[in-house]
């Protein structure tokens, strides 16, 4: 296949950036998007050119890493999946494809189609967690009983990676699906209940002092969540939050 | 010998752990306060080793090269962690647990950190749930269990496929708690390029931003490297794409020892390769062998056919297949070792019977477990004689439930369906059980300096068994060294903080910045990939699932001529004072194209098989491998001396007073 690329250059934060084109012959469709975007630049340092910098790690769909807005969309054209598992068979010979990075705000550009996505580690530092001890705990596992739908709608919240395509997704670049993915995980559990008001709370103010836009449930989110995270996530952390003030 | 002191203490065996805690020295909890730790690399190792160090008290810096710490590979594991809790009341006990993973390892990991592996394993499970990981669960509410290959009991606890990113996340939240009370400072897309050593103690590191290429220093009263394994020398390996061993490596040429660099893990179940583009390789979880059922074609006209495509698997009548695992090891069956899978992989395809266009690749069979489980299923539905195709969907439902994520994954990669045709898979590398040699403490040969997880190099011997990594991460990392740092760190409760303006820090900077520049400065013919696949191929094809004498010295020699080419012509763009990821790709290749080497020679040394390391020369009539206990039971410890050809060896005697040693056999 032979593909003409559009891809976005930024030398650093401070620098303006640009769209560049590129043609690249002899893509296979066994390839992955990110494979393709390797051989590319092996073209380019060939050639004495700067190669292009994205960010990328397990190449197996879990660990987030990977973040581009392919035509538009994030991870690309396929749902439920993340770029490292989005082949060339997706698209066709002669394809002009436009390369991103995220588009928000709070996901600075560090350079090319690398963003910064630390304001997530802070929304999680704020309170995604169980205020349980590390060292020995003294509690038997099963002494904790959850009910099986319990666990496993905890587990799907849970799946959340982290990858920020929901954001990227979103005109108003809200993290409300990711953020309510983190809540839920706890609010669905019994060890998780007792802080559960403390902990929505603290998450939404960090959500907004790093510049998140609000949600007005236009669902582009869910459609582009690579793990199929569910609107209802949001729907849950709205009833805590909202429960948590009037508790006051 | 008397170099390595392996501190093992003394007493009976289940008793060690418990005394040896009572015995060592600990750190006045306000003395915490003055001390601080480096944690490098925020894998399950890490990210547990960091948050309970913070929580005790000690001030915590943590070091990943990612762009946040819930990123590291531990994500990746998908089937599970054992745990010798018995909830399944199958037989299991830590002695069990100990007794199946010292044997899985082919009797060259140490007795008495297994033993305390075994031991601590049962409150790693109580830890994580108390933190909130969402193991599976039965309807009653209790967790749920499954078994793994290499064992007969069902001690495998799980979160569908995706056990290690729930495991981490939980570590992670752990840490996130621990930045919150500023216990933990984090430091992201940083990477370790030093260890500073004062008066012969690890007292720091020199890191650089990736991000700004600046090169930093930062001290500490000790520093733990949790920095994963070195599986990537291979190129193609299971491994993220960053996974490196700087900083074990560099750890090594401070005078850290590397132990036992060729007991390198091959993982049965791994999608194969489609191409040379490829760039690393995806594993089908090892929890899918309890279900699925591994085979060639029995006729090797059939094998052509089909690698023609001229005939289709399910078109392949039940006695012309040949389910070579079941046939060779009737007790274990699909759920043989890693190890035996692989090489029985491997020699098939070798015969002639691989199955798809390279010939390298089996069937690993769904077919028989949806029908069984829909026949079941239609059972416990009330059906009465339900047709095959009704039998077939219920039956794939249930399948899905317990796999679906990873069906999904391998149709995404491989654009076939598994639930109608039988996946291919092959062995690829995976782990690695050699890493910086330890003590029972978990301290390198260099005061202060300690690796915890896969970067040490202690408790799986030549081989790991499924669902063990994860454990021994989070073993070292919540229970084992926040205890015995203490007693390193109690002599440091006067110290100070460790100033960075000392000659040291200056000589390490100038160090990794002269570095720097060197590999700036090549001829620039080659692409560092073009490099790093070229190592990959020597390693693959010499030093791969077998070795013989013949490769492994053509592979010393052909590392060292490729390092040379290498440091003269490599190609490396850009700037090094800003975001440059081929420079960070180069420094980790320049790295493997060291530890390559040291790898022949220890793999050449070693004149056995065992574990993950098979020498052609050493095995049975029955191609089995052929262990010698008389002259290798030993963990075989590399000091660095200049260069990686004039290391020299040292060797740990192991001592096995509780545990019978055998051949291992799984027939």
């Amino acid at each position: 296949m032979k593909l003409y690329l559009k891809i976005w250059r930024q030398k650093d934060a401070n620098s303006k950036g640009a769209m560049v084109d590129y043609t690249l012959d002899g893509v296979e469709s066994d390839m992955s998007f990110l494979e393709m975007l390797d051989v590319l630049n092996e073209e380019l340092i060939e050639k004495g050119e700067d190669p292009i910098e994205f960010d990328h790690d397990c190449r197996e769909g879990i660990c987030g890493t990977c973040s581009l807005m392919i035509n538009g969309r994030p991870h690309g054209p396929e749902s439920l999946i993340t770029v490292c598992q989005l082949h060339m068979r997706s698209f066709n010979d002669g394809d002009t494809i436009v390369i991103e990075p995220w588009r928000a705000k709070a996901f600075p550009v560090i350079k090319d189609l690398i963003v910064d996505r630390s304001s997530f580690d802070r929304i999680q530092q704020a309170g995604g967690y169980i205020s349980v001890n590390t060292s020995g705990n003294p509690v038997d596992a099963n002494a904790i009983p959850i009910e099986k739908d319990a666990a496993d709608a905890s587990f799907n919240a849970a799946t959340c990676i982290g990858c920020g395509a929901c954001v990227a997704a979103c005109k108003n670049a809200s993290a409300m699906l990711f953020t309510s993915a983190k809540v839920s995980q706890f609010a669905l559990l019994p060890q998780g209940r007792v802080e559960a008001a403390e902990r929505v709370q603290n998450m939404v103010r960090q959500m907004d002092i790093e510049g998140f836009g609000n949600c007005t449930n236009t669902g582009a989110c869910e459609v582009e969540c690579p793990k199929g995270i569910s609107l209802e996530n949001i729907a849950r952390m709205n009833r805590e939050y909202l429960s948590a003030i009037i508790k006051g | 010998m008397g170099v390595l002191d392996s501190k093992v203490p003394p007493g009976p065996l289940a008793e060690k752990w418990t005394n040896h805690k009572n015995e060592i020295n600990l750190v006045n909890p306000a003395n915490k306060r003055n001390i601080d730790v480096i944690v490098v690399g925020t894998g399950l190792a890490g990210a547990s080793a960091a948050a309970t160090l913070a929580e005790l008290g000690y001030n915590v810096k943590t070091f990943c090269y990612q762009d946040s710490p819930r990123r590291a590979h531990s994500i990746a594991a998908q089937g599970g962690i054992n745990a010798a809790k018995n909830y399944q009341g199958d037989g299991d006990s830590v002695y069990r647990l100990f007794y199946d993973t010292i044997k899985g390892g082919d009797y060259r990991s140490r007795e008495a950190n297994v033993y305390r592996l075994a031991e601590v394993s049962t409150n790693i499970i109580d830890q994580c749930v108390a933190q909130g990981v969402p193991f599976a669960r039965e309807y009653g509410g209790l967790l749920d269990n499954r078994s793994f290959g290499g064992v007969l009991v069902s001690r495998t606890f799980y979160a569908k496929g995706q056990t290690g990113q729930q495991l981490l996340l939980g570590a992670y939240a752990a840490m996130n708690r621990q930045i919150q009370r500023g216990k933990i400072k984090s430091y992201t897309r940083h990477e370790m390029l030093d260890l500073v050593l004062v008066d012969g103690k690890a007292r720091g590191i020199i890191a650089r931003d990736l991000v700004s290429g600046e090169l930093e220093r930062h001290s500490a009263h000790a520093v733990v490297l949790a920095t994963g394994g070195y599986g990537n020398l291979f190129f193609l390996s299971t491994y993220c794409m960053g996974a490196n061993v700087m900083a074990a490596w560099k750890a090594h040429k401070r005078g850290a020892f590397f132990a036992n660099p060729c007991f390198t893990q091959i993982h049965p179940t791994c999608i194969p390769v489609s191409g040379d583009h490829q760039s690393k390789l995806t594993l089908m979880s090892e929890s899918l062998r309890n279900d699925g059922r591994i085979w060639v074609p029995k006729k090797l006209e059939d094998a052509q056919a089909i690698r023609e495509g001229r005939l289709k698997p399910t078109e392949l009548a039940e006695e012309d297949r040949d389910y070579y695992l079941e046939r060779r090891y009737p007790a274990f069956g699909n759920l043989v070792p890693r190890d035996v899978a692989s090489r029985a992989a491997k020699e098939r395809c070798d015969a002639g019977f691989g199955v798809n266009k390279t010939g390298e690749a089996v069937y690993l069979d769904f077919d028989s477990a949806i029908m069984r489980y829909g026949r079941e299923k239609a059972l416990t539905s009330g059906m009465k004689n339900p047709d095959d195709a009704t039998v077939r969907k219920l039956g794939e439902e249930v399948v899905e439930a317990k796999y679906g994520n990873l069906f999904q994954m391998y149709e995404k990669i491989t654009d076939q369906n598994p639930y109608k045709t039988p996946m291919m898979i092959y062995p690829a590398v995976h782990y690695t059980m050699g890493g910086l040699w330890v003590d029972y403490n978990l301290m390198t040969t260099i005061p202060g300096c300690y690796a915890a997880g896969e970067a040490n190099f202690s408790d799986h011997g030549a081989n790991r068994l499924g669902a063990s990594a994860l454990m021994q991460g989070l073993a070292d990392g919540y229970f084992v060294l926040p205890y015995t740092i203490g007693d390193y760190l109690s002599d440091d409760i006067r110290t100070g903080p460790i100033p960075t303006d000392i000659p040291e820090f200056d000589a390490a900077e100038k160090n990794v910045r002269d570095r720097i520049n060197k590999l700036m400065s090549g001829n620039g013919k080659h692409s560092v990939d073009y490099y790093h696949k070229k190592l990959g191929k020597i390693m693959w094809n010499n030093c791969g699932m077998a070795r013989n004498e013949k490769g492994l010295k053509e592979a010393i020699k052909e590392i060292a001529e490729l390092r040379e080419d290498f440091w003269a012509n490599v190609k490396v763009p850009g700037s090094p004072d800003s975001k440059n990821q081929e420079l960070e790709k180069a420094g980790r290749v320049a790295d493997f194209l060291e530890l390559g080497e040291l790898f022949a020679m220890d793999a050449l040394h070693r004149n056995e098989s065992c574990g993950g390391h098979f020498r052609e020369e050493y095995q049975t009539e029955e191609g089995e491998a052929l262990r010698d206990d008389e002259n290798f039971k030993y963990v075989a410890a590399w000091e660095y001396q200049g260069d990686p050809s004039k290391a020299q060896l040292h060797k740990e005697e192991l001592v096995y007073e509780n545990i019978e040693v055998k051949t291992r056999s799984y027939k």
